[in-house]
């Protein structure tokens, strides 16, 4: 077992980059997300390993396309104004076939919004980003120790299936201190990157990297067979962690922070005799629809607690197609719901106190 | 003793190398078109070329090969 | 007799997608001689714009990636810093790298990245069908400029190669033309220096080329060697712009 140490969320996402093989961090400084780049400056060198701060948020993003495309683990993380700006990059590396991890510690928004705490980028990371059909993995942990495992698999999912995966958090969960092991679990069999450009070194023939094709019926035979790829995916890395499920009457669903504060949130509510469990997607895309449906039947209500106006709920109310009621509860703006606002909020939906 | 050979269906007739030769002796093909539907050029005295390589200098496609 | 010019080995046996007399097709056949004659083609990538060149991709037979508009000096950060023992240079336009990849352009320069640029101003936007391009003349004539250029609304055309100069990080910068048969070969000479200016790691190189657009101009490919004669090389002077190559 590896020694527990007590570290910030932003600095055991960095140092899991690096134990994953993270040897390229491309970046430019924003609130609240500044320590990922600030740990990669220190530690790359010693690891001999690429930082660079780059001119833009735009230019940081095509450098790791640029060296996803050469064959490199390489990593990028931002906040939510950085991220729309890296939504081109996102677009090309998906459209190249690329892996590349890019990281979005998010704050409130629209515009500048503020630097506090936020998960209104919901829509933005599993709807739209960059231009076009596609889409990336997008990871939610809620725990430091969550951050460590679900870096590494960031990689290992971006080289098994050649595409951007992004991790999900927030302020708070970037700022939080946890003991943690930085043991990265188990890794996955990958396979060779014979498409990099690395120089053909007169032995084959050139590879090309790029998203420009010019006959229709080819694009969309192109853009057909990755959709047959994020189906697999579907199948296969949708995930969600279940919380007192097994005798629940009433279903909060909620991610990252969040679900740490629903949690707290559950325990008082059974002390009042209502029963609640929680659904926490680990897995924002691919949505992890099976644990919803699962429990369509049995729950009377499902209540989605967001850090926004209401992304989430949206993808909830598909998964269970109207069989249970969904209702939701947000703050937005930088606060944090707090658990008595999300017992309240179950209340009214129960009826009060059983 | 020298001599330009043109790969004739690679031309798109821009006439550069017409401009480049020093002697002048490239010209049109009147009699005919490739099959992107421009009139190549030709060297009909050929005894007359150097081998400078001046017309495949300026050549834009790679039309022209060049023998001396 | 022997043979004394064909096709180079590096530039793809294909034909190429421009216009008649479009000075892209020698620029191209330069840089491929010069992968021959530096032998680098196997250690060579490069990276593709959007504009005109948007398929320079196909073109050469070493790796390449193809980039977002303007965005083609970072892509190459990218590769030159996972593969710093190979060869990495762009092929851009003026649209490409002196209007929305300009801050990509001068950053790589600033920073010494050791990539090597090959920048071709024809004064226009050849792809999109010949709108105004931040190289476009005073009084130029365009889509998007049917009056002519007034720099009063419309600012002036940008000399990148001497505003790149004056970055510490620029090892060589040099403006030439393919005009004619000598420009050519100076034009050639350059872009080998600038290749081995990357090979000796001694920071980034930019070989900007004053070529033509005889299609958006409204000219024949002859009359459009004379008036980049005439009317670019005035105002876009040839010559070394830079040069700490020979610096210790």
């Amino acid at each position: 077992m590896a020694e527990k140490v007590l570290v910030k969320g932003n600095e055991a996402l960095a140092e899991a980059a690096i134990l994953s093989g993270c040897r390229h961090y491309f970046g430019y400084p924003i609130t609240p997300q500044t320590e990922i780049a600030a740990y990669m400056a220190k530690r790359m060198p010693k690891v001999g390993g690429v930082f660079l701060q780059a001119e833009s948020e735009v230019a940081a993003a095509n450098m790791v396309f640029g060296a996803a495309g050469a064959g490199a683990r390489a990593l990028t993380s931002s906040s939510s104004p950085g991220i729309s700006l890296k939504a081109e990059a996102l677009s090309y590396i998906a459209g190249c076939d690329l892996p590349c991890v890019v990281v979005n510690i998010v704050r409130a928004g629209p515009g500048l919004g503020g630097i506090q705490p936020a998960q209104s980028d919901y829509y933005q990371a599993t709807k739209g980003h960059g231009h076009g059909d596609y889409q990336m993995i997008v990871l939610a942990p809620s725990s430091v120790q969550e951050i460590i495992h679900l870096t590494a698999d960031a990689f290992d999912l971006a080289d098994l299936y050649r595409m951007p995966v992004m991790i999900m958090g927030d302020g708070m969960l970037g700022q939080m201190m946890e003991p943690v092991e930085f043991d990265l679990g188990e890794r996955r069999k990958l396979p060779e990157k014979d498409w990099a450009t690395t120089g053909t070194d007169m032995k084959r023939k050139h590879n090309i990297i790029n998203s420009l094709i010019m006959n229709p019926d080819d694009l969309e035979a192109c853009v057909r067979a990755r959709y047959e790829r994020y189906e697999q995916i579907k199948a296969t890395e949708a995930r969600a962690e279940e919380y007192m499920m097994d005798d629940a009457e009433y279903m909060i669903t909620a991610y990252g922070t969040t679900a740490r504060i629903a949690k707290n949130a559950i325990v008082e509510l059974r002390k009042k005799g209502i029963k609640v469990g929680l659904i926490r997607p680990i897995t924002l895309w691919p949505f992890p629809e099976a644990a919803y449906k699962k429990y369509a039947d049995k729950v009377s209500a499902i209540l989605s607690v967001e850090m926004s106006m209401g992304q989430m709920v949206d993808d909830v109310r598909l998964a269970v197609n109207d069989k249970v009621p969904v209702h939701f509860y947000g703050r937005t703006g930088g606060n944090i719901p707090y658990p008595d606002e999300i017992i309240k909020a179950m209340e009214e939906i129960a009826g009060g106190d059983k | 003793m020298a001599k330009v050979v043109f790969n004739e269906e690679k031309c798109k007739g821009c006439y550069l190398c017409m401009t480049a030769c020093p002697k002048k002796i490239i010209v049109i093909a009147e009699d005919r078109m490739n099959a992107k539907g421009f009139r190549p050029v030709e060297v009909l005295e050929m005894d007359k070329c150097l081998g400078c390589a001046m017309c495949a200098t300026m050549c834009p496609d790679c039309v022209i090969e060049v023998f001396k | 007799m022997q043979q004394v010019f064909k096709k180079p080995n590096a530039l793809c046996d294909v034909n190429l997608h421009y216009c008649p007399g479009c000075t892209h097709g020698i620029v191209h056949r330069l840089v491929a001689e010069v992968l021959d004659e530096l032998g680098i083609e196997g250690k060579a990538i490069g990276v593709a714009p959007v504009g005109c060149s948007v398929f320079a991709y196909d073109y050469w037979e070493c790796d390449m990636q193809q980039a977002a508009h303007g965005r083609a000096p970072a892509v190459a950060t990218g590769i030159k810093r996972v593969h710093p023992d190979k060869v990495v240079f762009t092929y851009q336009g003026d649209g490409d790298l002196a209007s929305i990849g300009t801050a990509e352009t001068v950053h790589a320069a600033m920073r010494g990245e050791n990539i090597t640029i090959i920048f071709i101003n024809n004064a226009i936007y050849g792809m999109t069908g010949g709108q105004m391009a931040p190289t476009s003349l005073p009084g130029q004539v365009t889509q998007t400029s049917p009056y002519g250029r007034d720099p009063k609304t419309q600012g002036y055309p940008v000399r990148m190669s001497e505003m790149l100069a004056q970055t510490d990080g620029a090892a060589y910068i040099e403006r030439v033309a393919v005009d004619c048969v000598k420009n050519v070969n100076n034009a050639k000479k350059a872009i080998k220096k600038a290749f081995q200016t990357q090979l000796d790691g001694k920071g980034f190189s930019l070989v900007e080329v004053l070529s033509t657009c005889p299609t958006n101009w409204g000219k024949s490919p002859i009359e459009a060697l004379d008036w980049l004669r005439e009317n670019m090389i005035p105002y876009y002077p040839l010559g070394v712009k830079k040069d700490k190559t020979t610096e210790e």
